[in-house]
C-alpha cells in the first residue's frame, strides 16, 4: 500500500507542476503589457521601463517563472501590479472565507443527502422513495445562484430573518458570523445535497443486495439497522468519491455564490482582479484553486485505497 | 417501465426548449432587444406574457432568443468535447499502455480546470464572450468523453469478435472504426446529454457573473443577473428564467438517464 500511496504522491508532485506551467504560460502569452495596466495610457517610455524592470518583467520568462514559483512555495505570491500590495497575505485572508463556505455547504449536503438518499434507496418501490428521487432531480436542475437568489428573497427581504449579504470574522462576533453563513451554505449544499443523494441512493441500493445484507435481515436485523452496521462502509467508497469531485465543484461553485452574497472570498478577489486586469493576482488565485481541486482529488483517492482493501493491490 | 418516463419526460422538456429557440428564429412576440420606457416593469398578462424588465423589454421573446443562446453553447461546448474527448479515450483504450497513461493522466490534470475558472481566465486573456465560455466549457468536458470513452473501448477490446478480428489480421484501426465506435456510441450519446445539462448550468453562472455572453444578446443567465437589483420589487424577473434553466437543464438530464437504460438496459434493476 505504501508503494501505492507514494506513486500517487509523485503523480500530485508531477500535476502541480505541470499546471503551474499552464497557468503561468496561460497569462504570459497575454497580449498588453501589466506596466502598460498599471501605469495607463498616458504613461512615459522611460517610467514604463522603469516600472517593467521594478515587476521582472524584462527578464526571460523562464526565469520570471522560477522566481514566481520559487516565491509562491514560500508562501510570497509576489506584489500586485495594480493596488502594489503583497498578495499572499490577501490571498490567505480570502481563502479562509472560500473554505469556511465550501465546508459549511459541504456539510449541508451530506446532512440532506445521507438520510434522503438512504430513504429512497430502502424505500425505492414506494412512492416516498420515488417522490424524493424526483426531488433530487428537480434539486440538481436548479443552478446554486438562483437558489441563492431565491433563499435571498424570502429569509432576507421577506422575513427579515438573515442578512441578504456581507461577511463577519468569526473571531469578531461568532452569532453574527453563523447568521451570514447560513444562507450562502444552503444555497451551495442544496443543490450539491440533490447531486450528492442520487448517488447515495445507487450506492445504498447495490449495498443492499449484497449477501451479508440478506444474511444479517435473515438473522432477524430491520433494514435500517442491517445497513448502518453493515452496508454503510461499503457504500462509503463510491460516495467518497463524488464527494471528492463535488469538493472541487463547491470550491469553483463558491465564485459564484460570493459574488451573489457579496463575500469577501477568494472568488470575489478572482473576478476583482480580471476586472481590474491584475494578472499576478489573477495567476496566484488560479493557481492556489488549481492546487487545491488536485490535493483533494489525491486526498480521496488516497483514502479509497484506505477504505477498500480490495483496492489496494491494483 | 419507470425509466420510460425519464425518457420521454426528457425528450418532451428538450422538446420544448429546442421548439422555443427555433420559433424564436421565425416569430417572437415583441422585438427582445427593444427597449421602450413606456412600458417598463409590466406585470405578466395581456399583451406582455411573462411582462417585460426594467428597460421595457418583453421577457418573452428575450426568453425565446435566450433558449436559442443557450442551445447553440451546449451544443458547441459538448461537440468539442465529444470531438476531442471520444477519441482520445478509444486511442488510451487501444494504444500502447503508456500511451492511455498519459493522455489519461493529461486528462486528470484538465480535471483540476473546472469550466468556470478556464472560461474566466479565456476572459482575462481574450475578453469574455459567448466563444471563449463555449471553449471553456468544452475543455473542461473533454476529460469525462476519455474517461467512459476510454472504460468502454477497454471492454468492447476483449470480446471474442475483437480477439476473432485481430487473429484475422486486421488492423487495430480497422477495429476501433469498426467495433469500438460503434459500441461505445451509446454511452457517448448519454454522456452528451448529461454534459448538455452540465454546460447550460455553467454557461448560465458564467452569463450570471458577465463572463458569457454579452449584451444585448439575450442568455438565461445574463437576465438573472439583470434581475437582481430589482429582486424585491420584480421578483418574477429571476424566476422566469431561472425556471427555464432548471426546464433545460431537468430535460437534458431525464434525457440521458432514459436513454442509459435504453443503451444499457442491466442497469435498470439497479437504478
Amino acid at each position: 500500500m505504501a508503494l501505492a500511496l507514494g506513486r500517487k504522491v509523485l503523480v500530485l508532485v508531477a500535476s502541480v507542476f505541470v499546471a503551474s506551467l499552464v497557468v503561468f504560460a496561460f497569462l504570459a502569452v497575454l497580449p498588453g503589457d501589466p506596466a502598460q495596466v498599471a501605469l495607463g495610457l498616458n504613461a512615459t517610455p522611460e517610467l514604463l521601463a522603469r516600472t517593467r524592470a521594478e515587476f521582472g518583467l524584462d527578464r526571460p520568462l523562464v526565469t520570471q517563472y522560477l522566481d514566481w514559483m520559487g516565491g509562491v512555495l514560500t508562501g510570497d505570491f509576489g506584489t500586485s501590479y495594480v493596488t502594489r500590495e503583497a498578495i499572499g497575505p490577501q490571498l490567505l485572508d480570502r481563502l479562509g472565507v472560500t473554505l469556511w463556505l465550501v465546508g459549511a455547504g459541504m456539510l449541508v449536503a451530506l446532512l440532506i443527502a445521507m438520510p434522503l438518499g438512504t430513504i429512497a434507496a430502502v424505500r425505492h418501490r414506494k412512492p416516498s422513495g420515488a417522490a424524493v428521487s424526483a426531488l433530487s432531480q428537480l434539486g440538481v436542475a436548479v443552478p446554486a445562484f438562483l437558489a441563492g437568489i431565491i433563499l435571498v428573497q424570502i429569509f432576507a427581504v421577506r422575513l427579515g430573518w438573515l442578512p441578504s449579504g456581507g461577511w463577519t470574522p468569526p473571531v469578531r462576533d461568532p452569532v453574527e458570523w453563523l447568521r451570514g453563513l447560513i444562507l450562502p451554505a444552503l444555497s451551495l449544499g442544496l443543490v450539491q445535497g440533490a447531486v450528492l443523494t442520487r448517488y447515495v441512493r445507487t450506492a445504498v441500493l447495490d449495498v443492499q443486495s449484497e449477501d451479508y445484507i440478506r444474511t444479517a435481515r435473515s438473522k432477524g436485523l430491520r433494514p435500517y439497522p442491517a445497513l448502518v452496521r453493515h452496508g454503510l462502509r461499503n457504500a462509503a467508497v463510491p460516495v467518497l468519491t463524488v464527494l471528492g469531485l463535488q469538493l472541487a465543484t463547491l470550491l469553483v461553485g463558491a465564485v459564484v455564490i460570493e459574488r451573489v452574497f457579496v463575500l469577501p472570498g477568494l472568488g470575489s478577489m478572482l473576478l476583482d482582479a480580471v476586472a481590474a486586469r491584475d494578472l499576478l493576482t489573477v495567476q496566484g488565485i488560479v493557481l492556489v484553486l488549481v492546487v487545491a481541486v488536485l490535493i483533494v482529488n489525491f486526498v480521496v483517492d488516497a483514502l479509497y485505497t484506505v477504505l477498500d482493501p480490495r483496492l489496494r493491490r491494483s | 417501465m419507470r425509466r420510460n418516463v425519464s425518457l420521454w419526460a426528457g425528450i418532451v422538456l428538450v422538446g420544448l426548449v429546442v421548439g422555443v429557440a427555433l420559433v424564436s428564429f421565425a416569430w417572437t412576440p415583441h422585438d427582445p432587444l427593444l427597449v421602450d420606457a413606456s412600458v417598463r416593469l409590466l406585470g405578466p398578462g395581456g399583451e406582455y406574457v411573462f411582462g417585460t424588465d426594467k428597460l421595457g423589454r418583453d421577457l418573452a421573446s428575450q426568453l425565446m432568443v435566450g433558449a436559442r443562446t443557450t442551445l447553440y453553447v451546449g451544443v458547441v461546448a459538448v461537440g468539442i468535447a465529444a470531438l476531442i474527448g471520444t477519441p482520445l479515450g478509444v486511442l488510451a483504450g487501444m494504444g500502447a499502455n503508456w500511451l492511455g497513461e498519459l493522455i489519461m493522466r493529461t486528462s486528470d490534470l484538465v480535471l483540476a480546470f473546472p469550466a468556470l475558472l478556464l472560461a474566466i481566465m479565456l476572459g482575462a486573456v481574450y475578453g469574455a464572450s459567448t466563444l471563449t465560455a463555449m471553449i471553456a466549457i468544452g475543455i473542461a468536458t473533454v476529460p469525462s468523453f476519455a474517461r467512459i470513452a476510454r472504460a468502454g473501448t477497454l471492454q468492447v477490446v476483449s470480446t471474442e469478435y475483437v480477439l476473432a478480428a485481430r487473429a484475422g489480421g486486421r488492423s487495430r484501426w480497422w477495429i476501433a472504426v469498426r467495433h469500438v465506435l460503434p459500441n461505445i456510441s451509446g454511452i457517448v450519446v448519454v454522456q452528451s446529454s448529461v454534459s448538455f445539462a452540465i454546460a447550460v448550468l455553467a454557461e448560465a453562472a458564467l452569463s450570471f457573473l458577465g463572463f458569457g455572453t454579452a449584451p444585448p444578446t439575450p442568455s438565461w443567465g445574463r437576465m438573472l443577473q439583470e434581475s437582481q437589483e430589482l429582486l424585491a420589487v420584480e421578483p418574477r424577473l429571476a424566476l422566469i428564467p431561472g425556471a427555464a434553466i432548471a426546464i433545460a437543464v431537468l430535460g437534458f438530464n431525464l434525457l440521458g438517464d432514459g436513454l442509459r437504460d435504453r443503451f444499457d438496459p442491466r442497469l435498470e434493476v439497479r437504478r
